[in-house]
């Protein structure tokens, strides 16, 4: 049986990766991605906690965790497209209409 | 006649009310006629109910006291008031005179006011005024009384401002606001003690509470208590310190005048403290108090009116004078004879009031006594109406006023205490300056040559020539006068062979006190003292003679005879510039230059522009950050996220540490 401390460093790992490429990646898409790294790697605790308790508390919040994902990924996905259509890139430096 | 159900007495307040909803909300639309028809029947029903409910409790074996009671309207743990109130023999004088002169008035302001603008406006007000008046009688506890109390102040205040374009008439409105204010205030204190001494404002809890400890005579905070009500009764009823509201609240209409500020509002005062006599016979300090204010009050207005040109103004130094009368009377422990002159006074001086109105109306709005003269013969009803009220107020026998003015002066004679004698002193030679001033009045109104032109022009009314009024206007004046002729047969004391009727009328309210016994003397005394404020009665109409009809010029020669006393007496004493000078304007400086200029402007300002400066300092500090970059955002994200965590994992341990 595999201890919950590997499944607590793979999800810190995966986690540190995504907040990297979160932060130093410029396109869009790619930072989409690396959010659903983090969202993931929050996943992997979820479950491995509810392995550890023997509750299935854990395996449902990732069902809500999931559910949400797709759903930020369907918005997302649609925002990104009307960005590239307007501007003609994905670059984020570029995309700076917020600045005050 | 079958006794009257207690559910209807509610009407008594409520339909007045009823009739200001329709007249405040709807009377703008309406026709003039259907105005008063509404006003007038929201004020006829009450009358006729209260003389229902008069026949009721007169017949044989009809309880003393009904109580009405419509459930709770305070109830906090242990303290409880109720919407509660109570009919007893004192109650029934006062719904009495507020419902009955209230109709008479109500029937001659239809006349009066036709020309008026805003007559929807004052019918409103006036039905206002009902509902507060009979809510303050009929209340059976001191925060209801209250609510009246504070209504009829409003309505007061509604009326004297009601010409609210002239600015003296507006000022005059204020002036009267305020100063009630500070009588307020004296109420509500001793409301505050009472709730802490007694746990409740219920009038029976109270007085049986007191009732069963006698040893609380002159108990010092009875007597707080019962300062802190003189205190309001004073403002309301115009007494010394505060009366110099009632002669600038004449700026109101005259009906007005007669009906609030002459024969039902300032007689609240009295009527509270006859109500609270149980209180008041257990603080003799107290009591002494009224005494004393009451007669300074009646000597001081009634020198005042003695000078007055304006005859409202000469009516109202003579009420407020009256009302000294009924002060003293209290004071001495006579709230029989208190209540007996309020009746009278009610009849008489409204009665003065409108006939004062009707000779106005007839002269185009001229108020001023020095361009009147000779009207005896033009509007004869007027004349002879107001001739009754006249007789009544001087105390010419046997009209109304003699009878209730000889029972205060006579209680006051034998009044135990150091001060009876004075006292009486003090109220027989105001009996006289009364009957001076009252009489001048008349023959500088009535008698002599005309001083007025016959088609006077005024900004009040429209011009035309003199004429008697409407007959809706001297039917009023008509029934009045019979009320102050033989008003006063209710009270004929047994040394004249009468069997002085009221005060065995109200002999259940005030006996159950009964602190102050009187000491009963030979008739002989009672007829000698009568047959001396007779003679001073007639006194002063032999002055008023010689001076204003016979030789009308001796007036002035006396006048310059004694031109500092006339100086003072035409200039009230300084009273209204000593408050403003001692009181006004210590008071504003403090608010212009404390509150206005630091507190306002420093403080509250002051903390605001504070609070807009930081929020655009912090922006200052804080906009470089707003760059727009995603990236720049995302950093500050995870870097706040990595705070978090660090102070979750090693924040606890560093806490411990420290």
């Amino acid at each position: 049986m595999v201890p919950t401390a590997y499944y607590l460093v793979l999800a810190a790992v995966l986690f540190s990766i995504g907040i990297a490429a979160f932060l130093i990646k410029r396109n869009v898409i790619t930072i989409f991605i690396s959010i659903e790294l983090m969202l993931n790697a929050v996943n992997l605790t979820f479950v491995a906690f509810a392995h550890m308790w023997h509750q299935v508390a854990g395996q449902i919040f990732v069902f809500f965790v999931m559910v949400v994902a797709a759903a930020e990924a369907a918005v997302g996905l649609a925002i990104i497209i009307s960005i590239f259509r307007t501007r003609q890139t994905l670059n984020v430096d570029e995309i700076d209409l917020m600045k005050s | 006649m079958s006794p009257m159900p207690a559910t209807y007495l509610w009407l008594i307040p409520l339909l007045p009310f009823a009739g200001f909803l329709v007249n405040g909300t709807l009377g703008r639309r309406l026709p003039r006629t259907l105005v008063s028809a509404v006003a007038l029947l929201c004020t006829a029903i009450p009358a006729a109910l209260v003389a229902w409910l008069w026949i009721t409790m007169r017949a044989a074996g009809a309880p003393d006291s009904i109580a009405l009671d419509s459930g709770p309207w305070i109830a906090i743990s242990g303290f409880h008031v109720d919407f509660a109130g109570a009919v007893d023999h004192l109650t029934l004088i006062m719904l009495g005179v507020v419902t009955g002169v209230g109709f008479l008035i109500h029937l001659y302001s239809v006349g009066y006011m036709a020309h008026e603008e805003g007559y929807w406006r004052f019918f409103a007000y006036l039905n206002l005024f009902m509902f507060f008046m009979s809510v303050l009688v009929l209340a059976a506890n001191f925060l209801l009384l209250f609510v009246g109390w504070e209504g009829v102040g409003l309505a007061s205040y509604l009326l004297i401002g009601f010409y609210f374009q002239k600015t003296s008439a507006a000022n005059a409105g204020r002036k009267a606001f305020v100063v009630n204010r500070i009588g307020d205030f004296g109420f509500l204190l001793a409301m505050f003690l009472l709730i802490a001494h007694f746990g409740s404002l219920d009038f029976n809890q109270i007085f049986s509470t007191i009732g069963q400890h006698p040893e609380w005579l002159g108990a010092r905070f009875l007597t707080a208590i019962a300062l802190f009500l003189v205190l309001g009764a004073a403002g309301k009823s115009a007494q010394i310190p505060l009366y110099v509201w009632l002669p600038d609240a004449m700026e109101g209409p005259t009906p007005v005048s007669a009906l609030i500020h002459a024969a039902t509002m300032v007689t609240a005062g009295i009527y509270m403290v006859a109500r609270c006599h149980a209180l008041f016979d257990r603080a003799p300090v107290a009591l002494a108090v009224v005494a004393c204010i009451g007669a300074a009050t009646a000597i001081f207005a009634a020198s005042i009116g003695m000078v007055q040109h304006d005859i409202k103004r000469v009516l109202a130094y003579s009420t407020i004078s009256q009302l000294g009368y009924m002060f003293l009377a209290c004071g001495v422990g006579a709230y029989a004879a208190g209540i007996f002159h309020l009746l009278t006074h009610a009849f008489f001086k409204a009665l003065l009031f409108l006939a004062a109105g009707s000779v106005i109306h007839a002269l185009s709005g001229e108020q001023d006594m020095r361009n009147m003269g000779g009207l005896r013969k033009r509007i004869p009803i007027t004349f002879y109406t107001m001739s009754a009220g006249v007789f009544a107020i001087a105390g010419m026998p046997p009209f109304a006023g003699f009878f209730s003015k000889d029972e205060i002066l006579y209680q006051t004679f034998i009044s135990r205490g150091p001060l009876g004698k004075l006292l009486w002193v003090v109220g027989l030679i105001t009996a006289g300056m009364t009957s001076f001033y009252m009489f001048r009045l008349w023959f500088k109104t009535f008698f002599g040559e005309p001083r007025f032109e016959d088609h006077v022009s005024s900004g009040e009314h429209d011009t035309h020539p003199i004429h008697e009024s409407l007959w809706i206007m001297l039917f009023p004046l008509v029934v009045l006068a019979i009320l102050s002729v033989i008003g006063g047969w209710i009270g004929i004391p047994t040394a004249l062979g009468g069997h002085n009727e009221i005060a065995h009328f109200l002999d259940p309210v005030f006996a159950s006190g009964a602190g102050i016994e009187t000491t009963t003397t030979g008739h002989a005394l009672e007829l000698f003292l009568t047959l001396v404020s007779v003679l001073v009665a007639a006194l002063g109409f032999c002055f008023a003679y010689i001076l204003y009809y016979k030789k009308p010029s001796t007036a002035a020669l006396l006048a310059d005879r004694f031109r500092p006393t006339y100086n003072v007496l035409v200039n009230k004493y300084w009273v209204d510039e000593i408050y403003a000078s001692f009181l006004i304007t210590p008071l504003l400086m403090f608010t212009r230059g404390f509150l206005q200029l630091i507190f306002e402007r420093g403080v509250v300002n002051g903390s605001g522009r504070a609070a807009a400066m930081a929020t655009r300092g912090v922006a200052w500090l804080t906009h470089s950050q707003i760059s727009g970059n995603i990236r720049s955002y995302a950093g500050w994200l995870a870097a706040g996220a990595a705070v978090v965590v660090a102070a979750m994992i090693f924040g606890r341990s560093l806490w411990v540490h420290l």
